[in-house]
């Protein structure tokens, strides 16, 4: 590579093995969901070798681009591309979290008080008489159908008064997560002057604080199932709240993986210099993109 | 560790590797393009069948070819197919293969990620395409699989549909940030936003539409899935939820969607019509903007498809208003082409004149939707075969017209070879009447109320879907000649030059014919 020209990469094996790992996981995903009831089917060994297949490709095809990185074959250019890449990633995740929480404001704003039979349309529906002991509130805590289809709560995970606010779950969720914001950000400055220690323990208590998030909030489902009644069929408060927080949950397991790669790579090889440390980098937006989704999540599924 | 490194390090100019593994691993621009054409072409002809089963079955009235259940399924995959296996990935591989040469890059910004984003398409399409022997068939609820037909009533296929639906919109996503983040930092120096042809820009605003929007598919599908294996009540009324709810997040999507099959017609047509016109493209900026203003105006114009489902009175005049003032931008581009055209020194080769079709047929499919936006016009029109001519003639003289005039225009470049000029001439000329005997009768029985996705209809709409299914046949046979025209440049012809078209402009054409496998090692000179 001579100054000035670009760099043009070599044929790579990883991609057809990437998407032959999706085929096998979307196919052994879909035969398992279609085959939930039946105890004799083996189509969940096949999602299985598509989630293996598709661990070791990521981790094969990281290892590769990491080390073609240390190995200097990385042009300032190139390096500008994955920053966009990982800008525009984080964009499209924006808009899929947007479609759930559509949902959540059309529902509460709109299709619940319909339901119910305010405003002209609702007027109409409840001219049907299919449901008219239907009232409109939120959390919907009985369906229209009585919950002749559904599981309905005791109790809902709204916002219980100032009295209970210390026992309540999701203060202290968001309080563990906006934490871990910050001592990301500090490892961050940390690491940008030159500071490995300061960096390595930042790291470490943000990796610590993202599993302590993840075991509040499997409690706090515990606590919905097992104390609240509140489950995922539990009409569509029910829905909006467990695929809200599990989506966000979930999102909040794969940022903390990137986050304890990026402490491993750091104690235990060295990696990341003072100006050159994109892969720590996109990590940490990543977990404040999740911090900020908390927020929202927070603010609209919990207080409101 | 540096061993990892060593044997792909020194290997930098060499040529397109041998046997199979070239298309399997490869990382080059052109030959990822090459796939996505080939694999939309494909599907084009396996869409196209389907096509031909269903208007096989419209022929006259009464049932003939097949039972309504597997009429349903035609309906349902030739939608999807032509969508999702045939425009796009059309789109995408002309972007591939342009949009580096375009602007002066050596390749795509990150060309494994591209290659993955190739390779899953073949896969989703497999799994879609088995669901028909699947029991209970394929999916049979319309490509715009609508709740509760497609959740309380949908066939056990549904599953596989949603899960290849997800991973046709990974690969569109990663497809999508490629060629933003290629456009965005790949440029030769010189190459300003506002200097960039125009293929670029449409392509810049189309992947921006596809990140926006292709994570609320994969949002609806996910609560489609929850619904129906896991209790969830999205789209349930008995549980809070609302069945409309599906069609606001769909349309969320569905519009910005149908733009993103458009808008990259508009940047190969503005080419062509300049080439050809042997004259500046007339209003270049206005044209930029005019495509900016319709991707963004794509975002509040979705219930325009829903006016019948009971909106609010406000809501329908909202979205009644602002998908009228669409036609302003489309109106500014139909202008500005036609200006072009204006006082030029006008010839017609053949993708010429797929481009002057594409502005006048285009333009029929515009003022349809027009009509349609009219909320209590819609009334009337709504779900009847007005509709299906309305989309048909933005989709197939206006989408599909501009990617046969693509491949038309830049198969020399591709290939080295000259296609058979009186071939392409046939070709255009029997799609061309093919599609409007095929298309337009339909806007008659629409309006005569002949309501869409029916395989039996009443007896006084006979003549015109017997037109509609001749015209249908004419243009569906005649693909086959596209097939052969296409596969015989390949195999070789009159040599093409550099600049191929006496009147074209752009980087692409300072380059041998057929483009070297890697075009610029170093960022060309532009000014």
């Amino acid at each position: 590579m001579s100054g000035g020209s670009y760099y043009v990469p070599d044929q790579s094996r990883f991609p057809i093995f990437m998407a032959v790992s999706l085929f096998l996981l979307v196919m052994g995903a879909s035969s398992t969901i279609n085959n939930l009831d039946d105890p004799t089917s083996n189509s969940v060994y096949i999602l299985y070798s598509g989630f293996a297949c598709l661990f070791l490709t990521m981790f094969f095809w990281f290892r590769q681009v990491i080390n073609e990185h240390l190995a200097g074959l990385d042009s300032n250019q190139l390096k500008q591309s994955y920053v966009y890449g990982m800008a525009w990633f984080i964009f499209s995740e924006v808009m899929f979290f947007a479609a759930f929480f559509g949902a959540l404001f059309y529902v509460r704003t709109l299709a619940v008080p319909w339901l119910a039979g305010e405003g002209s349309k609702g007027a109409a529906i409840t001219a049907i008489e299919l449901w008219p002991a239907f009232e409109s509130s939120w959390p919907v805590m009985t369906t229209p159908d009585q919950g002749n289809e559904y599981d309905l709560a005791d109790k809902s995970m709204a916002w219980p008064g100032w009295s209970k606010a210390l026992l309540w779950l999701p203060l202290w969720n968001t309080i563990v997560l906006l934490s871990s914001s910050w001592t990301v950000h500090l490892a961050h400055l940390g690491l940008k002057k030159g500071n490995r220690k300061k960096f390595n323990v930042y790291l470490g208590v943000t990796v610590l604080l993202a599993l302590i998030f993840v075991g509040l909030q499997a409690l706090e489902y515990y606590e919905a199932y097992a104390h609240y009644g509140l489950k995922l069929n539990s009409g569509i408060y029910g829905s909006t709240f467990f695929m809200l927080t599990g989506f966000h949950g979930f999102h909040v397991m794969m940022g903390g993986f990137m986050l304890a790669i990026m402490l491993a790579r750091s104690v235990f090889a060295g990696h990341f210099e003072q100006h050159d440390h994109f892969g720590f980098e996109a990590a940490s937006w990543y977990w404040h993109f999740v911090d900020v989704v908390w927020l929202m999540l927070f603010i609209f599924v919990y207080i409101l | 560790m540096s061993a990892v490194i060593e044997n792909h390090h020194d290997d930098h100019d060499h040529g397109p590797a041998k046997g199979i593994t070239r298309w399997l691993y490869t990382t080059n621009h052109k030959d990822i393009g090459t796939l996505y054409l080939w694999f939309s072409f494909a599907m084009f002809l396996i869409g196209g069948a389907m096509a031909m089963i269903i208007r096989a079955e419209l022929f006259q009235p009464g049932m003939q070819i097949v039972e309504p259940e597997f009429y349903n399924q035609m309906i349902t995959l030739h939608g999807l197919i032509m969508i999702f296996g045939g425009v796009m990935p059309a789109f995408v591989g002309l972007a591939n293969w342009l949009v580096p040469m375009m602007i002066g890059a050596p390749d795509m910004a990150l060309p494994r990620m591209n290659n993955l984003s190739f390779w899953i398409l073949p896969f989703a399409f497999f799994i879609l395409l088995s669901s028909l022997f699947m029991e209970g068939g394929a999916p049979n609820f319309g490509w715009t699989f609508y709740a509760p037909l497609s959740t309380t009533y949908a066939p056990p296929s549904v599953t596989f549909f949603i899960f290849s639906v997800h991973i046709m919109g990974a690969s569109s996503i990663m497809g999508a940030i490629n060629v933003v983040v290629t456009i965005m930092n790949m440029r030769a120096p010189g190459v300003t936003l506002m200097k960039m042809p125009l293929f670029v820009w449409s392509w810049l605003i189309t992947a921006y539409l596809l990140i926006a929007v292709m994570p609320v598919l994969a949002g609806a599908v996910t609560m489609m899935l929850m619904d129906i294996h896991f209790g969830t009540s999205f789209f349930n009324a008995a549980g809070g939820g609302d069945p409309v709810l599906f069609q606001h997040i769909f349309w969320f999507f569905g519009h910005p969607e149908v733009y993103i099959m458009i808008l990259p017609a508009f940047g190969i047509v503005s080419h062509i019509i300049e080439t050809f016109s042997r004259k500046q493209l007339f209003g270049y900026s206005s044209m930029v903007w005019a495509m900016l203003s319709i991707a963004i105006l794509s975002f509040v114009v979705w219930a325009h498809h829903m006016f019948t489902v009971g909106l609010p009175l406000a809501a329908e005049i909202f979205f009644m208003w602002a998908t009228m003032l669409i036609a302003v931008p489309t109106g500014v581009k139909v202008f500005n082409w036609v200006a072009t055209m204006f006082r030029g020194s006008l010839t017609f080769e053949t993708p010429m004149l797929f481009a002057v079709a594409f502005v006048v047929l285009f333009t029929i499919g515009g003022l349809s939707g027009l009509m349609l936006a009219i909320v209590p016009a819609d009334f009337q029109y709504h779900d009847t075969y007005f509709v299906v001519a309305h989309f048909h003639y933005v989709l197939v003289p206006g989408a599909i017209f501009s990617i046969m005039a693509a491949v038309y225009y830049w198969i020399p470049k591709w290939s080295g070879n000259m296609y058979d000029e009186r071939l392409g001439k046939l070709h255009f000329w029997l799609s061309f009447i093919g599609v409007n005997v095929t298309f337009f009768p339909q806007h008659f029985i629409g309006l005569a109320g002949m309501p869409r996705r029916y395989p039996d209809y009443a007896l006084i709409f006979a003549d015109w879907n017997m037109v509609s299914s001749i015209g249908a046949f004419l243009f569906g046979f005649s693909q086959l000649l596209f097939l052969f025209i296409v596969i015989k440049t390949v195999m070789g012809g009159k040599k093409a030059t550099d600049q191929v078209w006496e009147g074209a402009k752009g980087l692409e054409w300072t380059v041998a014919s057929p483009a070297p496998y890697h075009t610029f090692s170093t960022p060309p000179k532009v000014d």
